[in-house]
């Protein structure tokens, strides 16, 4: 059976030190960002959904599940994290482990029902499940359903840091995606992720060589949960509101759909998908839902004749690790 | 996916912030106008709206003044997130002075915070939450059309001094159907009408049978349908399907707009009550001013109480600037002169705005007609009685509005 | 207890059963012949309840014919997406499958939102299932007593067609070991397009039945294939039977849930998938996947 990753998995020495210069890069470029007069909104939200897709792409390029429900974590956390804020007056810190604690029960939850079935199935699940939760938020008293939670006061981080100026904001946002980066790469080399991604590649040779795959698989769906509502605990800042459009499920095929673009299984390629998709729904906003159709020929075109996505194609064209 | 073009504005984005310093002869006016382009309040609002504010900014004559306004229009699409997205970047990047329209109370109310927060101007004509000149009421805000006070003040009381003394709500689920259900119940409530029950459905529902089964079990004489635009159609339709109007429950439609009554159609809608601000055919100058927006419009039809609002406030706003003679982009100063002004427009006639930023004018009370009664093609009205402005909305010592404690 | 209530929920009930069924029984027929699960489900069943709008506003066309035209023009649409698109997926892993039908679903959605809004299109009841009657302990709308009545035949046959004749066991047969099948000079590939075409066409059927009662909206199909998924995962898509049963049932489940606790209307199918996949993760009919 193949793989719905076409991507190979990176040779080890020279993969690391490719993957660091272009980490390097990435860092720096985004670093002078607040220089360059780019609207800062703008490079906040694709950092957010940056990070959310990396860790999406944590558990399909390296652990082969597509979750067609990571919208139910980006939401959830962001309700938390803005309740927190709004209602209970919490420091920021504190708000983001609200809303990071949250998706991690959620993870759990979900986590135990979907891994019990596998492929498709394992997608349709997961879809249904973040549906499920669409219409407990919508019914909920505390998300407001329709009107969500608006209006939500940023703070001072650790009291420090005043959250309500664009520049302070950026740095703090970047600083809370590099380091949700840096743990997914530390995860993915780890020998936990060896064996994600020898599940992956033939689960059963897995089972057969003793690994309790389930367990291996379940963990990784945790820990994709639980960054991808770090991702949502953060975007509440930048949007400064929580809605049902981040629980519903265009949201789910939007992550998918930046993942794909960039390269399923490849390092950058969610953090460039996140950056060509939000960078193509600005500039197109005046064709109104053309940029849905848009949306979708992009599907079709990768699903077709571009699986490896862009970064893939770069790595497979030079040979390198990205 | 739609929901995610959530930011999207017309066309500018990435664009670099240039820091605009008004001179002190700006002339420049850049007006926003948010609303829903292609949902189930784009008939009442929608492109019809921003053709209105067109037409203000014609009709104004400060273009012959040497004044250059600017419209554009954004699509919320009825997500609050996508509303605050839109306004948020009209005031960062392309520096909108004023948003107008911006029906759906949820969204209505998230746009009144980014406002607020970027000292702009908002006249809002499209919502219908009294909390905007409540609860929620802000210095740089002019509420103008309507409200849920004034609809429930108004409807509410007509109907049960005619007999329908126990209610069953039909209540869209956002925050423009909580405040229409709370401002009616307290208007049932203190005119000896019970309430019997209520069931809250989504915004945007197509399938009204069970809400519909709902309300017919509780026995209520009256069904008050706390919603609006597509949503009320279809319950009104659909409740003619199940039999319920035939039955003896009277259908109680809170908010109805022309274009609805067009939706649902002569033979269905005949007889219902209801309240306007505003109707084509009150008298000539409404029908003068009807006639040109119909004429512009793609399917001929006369602007709803949401558009004229939309025109006349702009209207007015226009008349503060000329006497201002030059744009100081203060949202609170501009504001502040709008309430010290009193109004007068051709289609509202002669009002005032309040300090909590409410508008006063008339309202009326409207049947709709029969078949056989309507003469053309918009024909649809009978006059039954108009309140004057400050019996209709609510009176400034009840309002609980922060800006009035001083 | 209400009873007149009670019955006019689990009508309601049964007619969005009747759409459950009509649906996931497509859905069961694509995914045995193609092993796709196809998200463009609900996008088709929208063009469905289009294509009878259409017919009716441009050529005059009334719902009768309707009911047999649109299903055929969208199933055509149906296979000439299979044979562009589709059938180049055969060899990868099935997820792409779901990932190519989404963008799908995406285009034909997006098409028709820039066109038509979001708001519904009204579609009149055809005169002759005008009206309701009375039938004592409750008031029955024509029109809905024949959605369900008709979805049930349409059900019925199709299973037939597929169990019982020549066609469906060559057609089962392709299903189980397509090599064998073609090396008995079947056209495989014609098959697959054809069945694909099948499953569309009861979609669309579905949307022309839907129509009258759901208004035609550009998104009306959008989130009904979700709660189909549902369905089938708890089904199973293992049978065609197993299908519209479970898509029968499920409806009459959340009529019920209508009439005692109206707030979980909108998620007692999910709740029940969730129970299923506890006790019988591979569904109530399923095999194992």
């Amino acid at each position: 059976m193949t793989t719905i990753t076409e991507n190979s998995i990176p040779t080890p020495r020279r993969g690391i030190r490719d993957e660091m210069v272009a980490f390097v890069i990435m860092t720096a470029l985004l670093l002078v960002v607040p220089l360059t007069g780019v609207y800062p909104f703008f490079v906040m939200q694709a950092l957010c959904f940056a990070l959310l897709a990396c860790a999406f792409n944590l558990l399909i390029g390296y652990g082969g599940l597509l979750s067609f429900g990571h919208a139910m974590f980006l939401g959830s956390a962001g309700y938390f994290t803005a309740h927190a804020l709004k209602v209970w007056g919490f420091a920021p810190e504190l708000g983001i482990l609200v809303g990071v604690a949250g998706s991690a029960v959620l993870a759990v939850v979900t986590g135990l029902i979907a891994i019990r079935r596998q492929g498709i199935y394992f997608a349709m699940i997961t879809l249904a499940l973040s549906q499920l939760l669409f219409f407990v938020y919508l019914q909920t008293p505390f998300t407001h359903g329709e009107d969500g939670i608006q209006g939500i006061p940023q703070g001072y981080l650790f009291g420090l840091f005043n959250l309500a100026k664009p520049t302070t904001l950026y740095y703090v946002i970047l600083a809370g995606f590099l380091a949700g980066f840096l743990l997914i790469y530390r995860t993915i080399n780890s020998p936990f992720g060896e064996v994600l991604k020898s599940i992956r590649e033939n689960e059963q040779r897995a089972i057969s060589l003793g690994y309790k795959t389930d367990q291996y698989k379940l963990l990784a769906y945790i820990l994709s949960g639980t960054l991808a509502g770090f991702a949502g605990s953060l975007k509440v800042f930048v949007a400064q509101n929580a809605s049902l459009t981040d629980v519903h499920w265009t949201m789910s095929g939007e992550i998918v759909l930046i993942t794909l673009v960039g390269g399923l299984g490849t390092l950058f390629g969610p953090v460039v998908g996140a950056f060509v998709i939000i960078a193509m729904q600005q500039y197109l906003a005046g064709f109104g839902q053309w940029v849905t159709v848009i949306q979708g020929a992009i599907f079709v075109i990768c699903v077709l004749t571009f699986r490896r996505g862009i970064v893939g194609e770069i790595a497979h064209y030079f040979k390198r690790s990205l | 996916m739609t929901n995610r073009m959530t930011t999207l504005l017309l066309g500018t984005a990435l664009a670099l912030t240039s820091a605009g310093i008004a001179s002190a002869q700006d002339k420049t006016i850049k007006i926003g106008a948010l609303s829903d382009q292609s949902g189930l309040y784009a008939d009442l609002g929608g492109p019809g709206s921003t053709l209105a504010a067109q037409m203000a900014a014609e009709d104004s004559g400060l273009m012959k003044k040497g004044w250059k306004i600017d419209i554009v229009s954004g699509d919320h699409q009825n997500k609050p997130d996508i509303g605050v997205n839109i306004a948020r970047q009209w005031f960062d990047v392309d520096k909108v002075d004023v948003i107008v329209d911006v029906p759906n109370s949820g969204v209505a109310l998230a746009v009144n915070n980014v406002v607020k927060e970027k000292n702009g101007v908002y006249i809002n004509s499209g919502a219908a939450t009294s909390d905007l000149t409540n609860a929620q009421c802000s210095p740089n805000t002019v509420h103008w059309t309507y409200d849920t006070y004034m609809l429930a003040n108004s409807t509410g009381q007509a109907l049960v001094k005619a007999g329908g003394d126990s209610w069953f709500f039909l209540t869209a689920d956002y925050a423009f159907g909580a405040a229409l259900e709370r401002d009616t119940s307290a208007v049932i409530n203190s005119s000896g009408g019970k309430i019997v029950g209520s069931v809250k459905h989504p915004l945007n529902t197509a399938d009204f049978s069970s809400f519909l089964l709902q309300a017919q079990s509780s026995k209520a004489k009256v069904i008050g349908l706390a919603n609006a635009g597509g949503d009320t159609t279809n319950s009104i339709k659909q409740a003619a399907e199940f039999g319920i109007t035939k039955s003896g429950q009277k259908l109680a439609a809170l908010l109805l707009f022309i274009t609805d009554v067009k939706a649902i159609g002569l033979e269905t809608a005949q007889g219902l009550n209801f309240t306007e601000t505003f109707y084509w055919d009150l008298n000539d100058e409404t029908r003068a001013f009807s006639k040109k927006f119909a004429a512009r419009m793609k399917n001929g039809a006369p602007p709803t109480m949401v558009q004229a609002g939309v025109y006349a406030g702009l209207i007015h706003y226009f008349k503060v600037m000329d006497a201002a003679g030059s744009n100081a982009h203060d949202g609170i100063k501009i504001v502040n002169a709008m309430k010290g002004m009193p109004t007068e427009d051709p289609l509202f006639g002669k009002g005032t705005i309040q300090p909590n930023g409410r508008k006063i004018h008339e309202a009326h009370l409207f049947e709709v007609k029969k078949p056989a009664e309507s003469k053309s093609a918009w024909d649809f009205y009978k006059l039954v009685g108009t309140v004057a402005g400050d019996k209709a909305f609510t009176p400034l010592d009840k309002s609980t509005c922060a800006l009035l404690k001083k | 207890m209400n009873y007149q209530a009670l019955f006019a929920q689990l009508l309601v009930g049964l007619i969005n059963g009747s759409f459950y069924a009509l649906l996931s029984l497509g859905l069961a027929v694509i995914f045995g012949m193609l092993n796709i699960i196809n998200f463009a489900h609900g996008a088709l069943y929208m063009m469905g309840a289009f294509a009878a709008y259409f017919l009716l506003n441009v050529a005059g066309i009334g719902y009768w014919p309707a009911l047999i035209l649109a299903p055929i023009a969208v199933g055509i649409f149906g296979m000439i997406l299979e044979r562009t698109m589709l059938q180049w997926l055969s060899g990868l892993d099935h997820l792409y499958g779901l990932l190519l039908t989404f963008g799908m679903a995406l285009i034909i959605q997006g098409v028709f939102q820039n066109y038509f809004g979001s708001s519904g299109l009204p579609y009149a009841i055809p005169d002759e299932l005008k009206g309701g009657v009375n039938l004592g302990f409750m008031f029955l709308p024509i029109y809905r007593g024949w959605v369900v009545i008709f979805s049930l035949i349409v059900c019925i046959a199709t299973w037939f067609v597929i169990e019982r004749t020549r066609l469906g066991a060559n057609l089962r047969a392709a299903t189980e070991n397509p090599t064998l099948v073609r090396a008995f000079g079947i056209n495989v590939p014609r098959m697959i397009t054809l069945t694909y075409g099948l499953g569309v066409g009861l979609a669309a059927l579905a949307g022309v039945l839907s129509a009258p009662i759901n208004q035609v909206r550009p998104l009306m199909g959008a989130d009904l294939i979700i709660v189909v998924f549902a369905v089938v995962v708890i089904g199973g898509m293992g049978s065609i039977m197993g299908s519209i049963i479970t898509g029968f049932a499920l409806g009459i489940v959340e009529g019920l849930t209508k009439y005692f606790y109206p707030e979980a209307s909108n998620t007692v199918v999910f709740v029940l998938m969730v129970l299923v996949l506890l006790v019988k993760p591979s569904g109530l009919t399923g095999r194992a996947a």
